[in-house]
């Protein structure tokens, strides 16, 4: 992949942008589809849910739940992003320990959540079951490419490294960094999205006190749409929100070290 | 110390491209191996460089030698400025100013914060001699350094390619005469 390491995929951006006109059709469509059904708790429509968001906001248990998911979901990401970073360092020159790790990802890629959240309730209380699901969600994904960026290093690089006598360090900073960027990001941002939708699930099944999966949950039980479908644009916003600030900083941070 | 090549062997398979090869390079001179395409030149430089193994035979002098090269590609990160390319091979804290100053001497002038891959290919060239000649070396290796350059800047860089590494052991390896006579060098034919 001959990526720049800040510039990433500006092109890919531009024709994945969403266009306001298409976000008001879809609107407009809903309203429509929802008018035509007639029965708010088979399909709510965008105002009631709008309408519901507002009553939501003003309210500190609103905030204080997006608050509890946010730290375990965030916690359960970060822990995944150490240690695909360091597995993925350590297995690319040390082949017994990519051996060892394959079928532990190969299960974590392939298991549903639900199998894994029932699980873990035996293990784990209830509260921090979104830690670990985000965790085993985002660390194949980060691991797996992080490893294919680094084994896909360009071998005349490193050949130019030897004769240069390049120690460690600058190899690491000049070279991988460099070329494993482009896998990096795309890991990044297909996980962030898997994040928070395995952790909130997670959260569905094991309903820890104050989450947002608890306020999921409930609409559920007492059919209550509008609730639903305002905790999942909140979802949405808050997942799509953290994307954009992550990549920014980390799009920052290469740019300095690019520079240096 | 002299670089000696003693009963050199290689093959790739069938094909045999050093068959008990003897040279002797000369500490301190540029050492040119000429010779027609296919007659093991590359070959020759990947085995000084230790990057290919011989059959059998040895090297002698490259023993703990800091070795410097531009290879026949320019290996040079695309995706960093020809500053941080050149710095990456700098052991000495090097000031943004000296490196301008070395790329001003090959006429690379206003590009040095652009990513090398929006330079052109003589530009990427000019780049990756300038950072053989900024690492710190004991012995300097060259395959086909100043391939894709335009007259007027052939001129320049041979020039200041020469005055950079007088007195110093460097193997050029190239096709065309006029890089042997531009540096001053002894001939070595294959």
């Amino acid at each position: 992949m001959k990526d720049s390491i800040t510039s990433g995929k500006a092109g890919n951006r531009k024709r994945e942008s969403i266009r306001l006109w298409a976000v008001a059709l879809w609107l407009v469509l809903w309203q429509l589809l929802s008018l035509k059904i007639g029965q708010e708790i088979l399909l709510v429509s965008p105002a009631s849910v709008a309408f519901r968001l507002a009553e939501l906001v003003g309210k500190g248990d609103f905030w204080r739940s997006i608050l509890f998911s946010f730290e375990r979901i965030l916690l359960g990401f970060t822990l995944a992003l150490s240690m695909g970073i360091l597995f993925a360092a350590l297995s690319s020159f040390c082949r017994p320990v990519r051996e060892f790790l394959q079928p532990a990802v190969l299960v974590m890629k392939s298991t549903p959540v639900a199998s894994f959240t029932i699980l873990c309730l035996i293990w784990i209380p209830s509260r921090n079951l979104s830690v670990f699901i985000s965790f085993v969600m985002v660390f194949p994904v980060i691991y797996t490419n992080l490893l294919e960026g680094i084994l896909s290093t360009d071998p005349q690089l490193l050949e130019m490294a030897e004769i240069f006598r390049l120690p460690l360090a600058r190899r690491i900073r000049y070279i991988y960094l460099s070329q494993v960027m482009p896998y990096f990001r795309s890991a990044c941002t297909i996980s962030i999205g898997m994040c928070w939708k395995s952790g909130i699930a997670a959260e569905v099944i094991g309903m820890p006190k104050g989450s947002i999966g608890e306020k999921l949950y409930q609409a559920k039980i007492y059919l209550n749409t509008p609730d639903l479908f305002a905790w999942t644009m909140v979802i949405i916003v808050v997942s799509r929100l953290f994307e954009r600030v992550f990549l920014f900083g980390m799009q920052k941070l290469l740019e300095k070290l690019e520079r240096m | 110390m002299d670089i000696r090549v003693e009963r050199l062997c290689k093959s790739y398979g069938d094909q045999q491209v050093f068959r008990d090869y003897g040279a002797l390079f000369p500490e301190g001179k540029v050492s040119c191996i000429t010779g027609s395409s296919g007659k093991g030149k590359t070959t020759l430089l990947r085995l000084l460089m230790g990057l290919e193994q011989p059959d059998s035979g040895m090297i002698h002098g490259l023993e703990g030698a800091r070795l410097s090269a531009v290879f026949q590609e320019d290996r040079l990160c695309e995706n960093l400025s020809p500053l941080s390319n050149l710095r990456m091979v700098c052991r000495k804290r090097v000031s943004k100013q000296e490196l301008v100053r070395a790329l001003e001497r090959v006429g690379l002038t206003g590009c040095e914060e652009k990513p090398v891959r929006e330079l052109s290919g003589g530009m990427k060239r000019r780049v990756s001699i300038l950072r053989a000649l900024l690492a710190e070396f004991d012995v300097l290796l060259l395959d086909e350094p100043f391939k894709g350059l335009d007259a007027e800047t052939y001129l320049k860089v041979t020039a200041y390619v020469r005055e950079e590494i007088r007195g110093r052991t460097a193997i050029l390896v190239s096709h065309d005469p006029r890089d042997m006579e531009r540096l001053g060098g002894v001939e070595f034919r294959l």
